[in-house]
């Protein structure tokens, strides 16, 4: 189990560093799918299908097509490539980069202190799960669906139609 | 929502009903008699030919397909030196048929007539003559028709009258 | 035999089976659309027709396989095997009968629905990769189409998760002994079925490939092998969402005198004949039809049976 959990590791990592570093805005998207599911293999190793199955439904099943159908209407070609490019010189990266690396250099001095508790084995069932989510957890929950409320409210706001209702109703629009 | 569950049914009982495919190879097909299909040259019930080679046939056809040579025998009858159909222009359409005086080219239900080369599609006089009179047994133009031949003077066959003097008014 | 033996003979066997009744699924089809037309169908390869797929593979296999110069050629390459891939996953945790599943997993259900979910990738990056027009609004249309009914897709199923208590497949089946859910699940099923419709783009929902408006949509420049992918993906599709309709809905292996697997496969062809049934029947609608049958009636309703049901289930508790 636990060279699964590293091999997917090193995958979601690696295809981190490929969605940051590629130009074409497809081929990142790609990348990040692959990192999603690698990071599901490293939550179903650790004890959690449910949330690993979730995982893959709500953000490399979902959220990603949405992304893949925003970048295909924005019909990204060339120039958008040659964009890309520019931005992603030396001088444009090193300075975030060098940073995120005494991040990561802080993060592994921490973890190295304490005892390696990967894959437990210990699988969590549904039922746990929802207990724990509508018991101790239920405001988080409640607030995170208050903040998505708010969203869908606000995007239903923003995309709103400006036609009057006599164009409405011609356009063709199912009437039952 | 109940008319397209009905579509679906009205569909589904249609597994039920006769299949409307001719299995053709192995199942004959049903042709009506007068189909158009394969040219032939008919005869005589006396076994001469019919074709008198007066070339109607060849000004009816609209692709000009048909071709033929007229000759004459030692009696004095006409008849085609050589008679060349193309099949591979023939649109069988049976104008040569409507057009033809004495019944001797005539369309036949036959259409399995593929090749596999084109040189092959066109039929000469010996691949288009059959033995026998088609669609008319019976039937003899110079036995019916005023025309004087060797054995048969003008207006003497039967079912014919003698020839009406052009040259005098009295009936 | 050890047990890790048993598990890659489970395998290869399912692979196998899946491939194969997919390939002849086409023929099959083939003649039951006919037999819905009053035609025959393909009956001359073979007895009854039935080399017609074989046929059709080693054509397939000779064909040039094509990859035109103006595709990104990456992704054009994966994008049919994202598709096979997504789909053959989704039977590995399909119960065919006691024993004979690949894993038994416990959130079974719901790994169903994100491999399903995945699918959308093969059919949307197929589309934008072949760099035409007609590809890519088909790509569009796929991917919008699929977020759309995946959402009531899940929802209609946690109707069958409360009554059986578990998302694990085994035991949604064997919660069905008493009786099968598509009786106090109607509503679900219906919504299920239509889901599964669009999920695999059969024909009432086909707008993908939609073939008299986008040439052939999604997989307008593929051909040779990579088109047959789509192809198979397609019937796989159709003999999981079967698969799954049967597992949900209709007791799975459940059943009397024949054998387990006999019957889980009869049932099975029962919903794929219904599929058939359903293309020979139906036009295809518009697609601002399509969505607003999916949001506007597909998700309240399957709203309404998640509700009702979750009420019903507490009041009998109580």
């Amino acid at each position: 189990m636990e060279t699964v959990f590293y091999i997917s590791a090193a995958i979601a990592v690696l295809s981190t560093l490929m969605v940051v570093t590629r130009r074409n805005a497809v081929h990142a998207l790609l990348y990040l799918i692959v990192s999603l599911l690698a990071v599901a293999v490293i939550l179903f190793v650790l004890g959690g299908p449910m949330v690993a199955v979730l995982e893959v439904i709500v953000y490399a099943g979902a959220i990603m097509v949405l992304f893949v159908f925003v970048i295909i209407v924005l019909n990204i070609g060339h120039e958008a490539v040659r964009q890309e490019r520019q931005w992603l010189r030396p001088g444009n990266w090193i300075g975030p980069a060098l940073l995120t690396g005494v991040l990561a250099a802080e993060l592994v001095y921490i973890l190295a202190g304490r005892a390696a508790g990967v894959a437990s084995g210990e699988q969590v069932s549904p039922a746990a799960l929802g207990a724990s989510l509508f018991g101790p957890y239920v405001l988080g929950v409640e607030m995170a669906s208050l903040l998505l409320l708010a969203a869908l409210v606000g995007a239903y706001h923003l995309g709103r139609r400006t036609t009057t209702r006599q164009e409405q109703g011609s356009d063709g629009i199912d009437k039952r | 929502m109940i008319s397209i569950l009905r579509s679906i049914w009205l569909v589904f009982l249609h597994a039920l009903h006769r299949r409307v495919t001719v299995q053709y190879p192995e199942q004959a097909i049903r042709r009506p008699p007068r189909f158009r299909g394969r040219i032939i040259l008919s005869r005589d019930p006396d076994g001469g030919e019919r074709c008198v080679a007066c070339y109607l046939c060849a000004a009816a056809c609209p692709v000009d397909c048909i071709a033929l040579q007229a000759a004459q025998d030692e009696h004095g009858r006409r008849y085609p030196a050589f008679f060349r159909i193309n099949f591979s222009r023939c649109i069988f359409c049976g104008f040569c048929e409507d057009a033809c005086p004495t019944y001797a080219i005539q369309l036949t239900p036959d259409f399995e007539m593929s090749e596999a080369r084109r040189q092959e599609m066109v039929y000469e006089k010996e691949d288009l003559t059959i033995s026998g009179p088609g669609k008319y047994p019976g039937y003899n133009f110079y036995r019916v028709a005023g025309l004087a031949i060797a054995g048969k003077g003008k207006g003497q066959a039967e079912n014919e009258q003698p020839p009406s003097d052009p040259k005098t008014l009295l009936p | 035999m050890s047990p890790t033996a048993v598990y890659l003979v489970t395998i290869f066997g399912l692979l196998i089976a899946v491939f194969t009744l997919s390939a002849g699924l086409i023929w099959y089809e083939r003649r039951l659309l006919a037999l819905f037309q009053d035609r025959y169908g393909p009956n001359r390869v073979g007895p009854f027709g039935l080399l017609q797929s074989v046929a059709d593979i080693v054509k397939i296999f000779f064909k040039e396989d094509w990859v035109p110069p103006f595709a990104d050629k990456p992704v054009f390459v994966i994008a049919p095997a994202v598709i096979i891939v997504a789909t053959l996953m989704s039977f590995g945790v399909v119960a065919f009968a006691p024993g004979v599943m690949v894993s038994d997993l416990n959130v079974g259900l719901l790994f169903f629905l994100a491999m399903s979910s995945m699918g959308a990738y093969g059919v949307a990056l197929a589309g934008w990769s072949s760099n035409n027009k007609y590809s890519l609004l088909g790509g569009l249309r796929a991917a919008a189409q699929v977020i759309s009914y995946e959402v009531f897709m899940g929802l209609s199923l946690m109707g069958v998760v409360m009554m059986a208590g578990s998302f694990n497949l085994v035991r949604i089946v064997q919660a069905q002994e008493r009786m099968w859910f598509f009786l106090p699940q109607l509503v679900g099923m219906a919504v299920f079925m239509v889901a599964g419709f669009a999920e695999t783009f059969r024909i009432p929902f086909d707008l993908p490939e939609a073939e008299n408006e986008l040439v052939a949509g999604f997989h307008t420049e593929y051909s040779g092998m990579k088109f047959a992918f789509f192809f198979l993906g397609e019937y796989i599709g159709i003999s999981l969402v079967s698969a799954m309709l049967v597992i949900l809905f209709f007791g799975g292996w459940l059943g009397p005198v024949l054998p387990p697997l006999a019957w889980f496969f009869i049932k099975t062809f029962i919903f794929i004949s219904f599929f058939i049934l359903v293309r020979g029947s139906l036009p295809r609608p518009r697609f601002d039809q399509l969505m607003a049958y999916g949001w506007k009636v597909m998700l309240p309703l399957s709203l309404a049976n998640l509700v009702v049901t979750a009420g019903i289930l507490l009041w009998r508790r109580s």
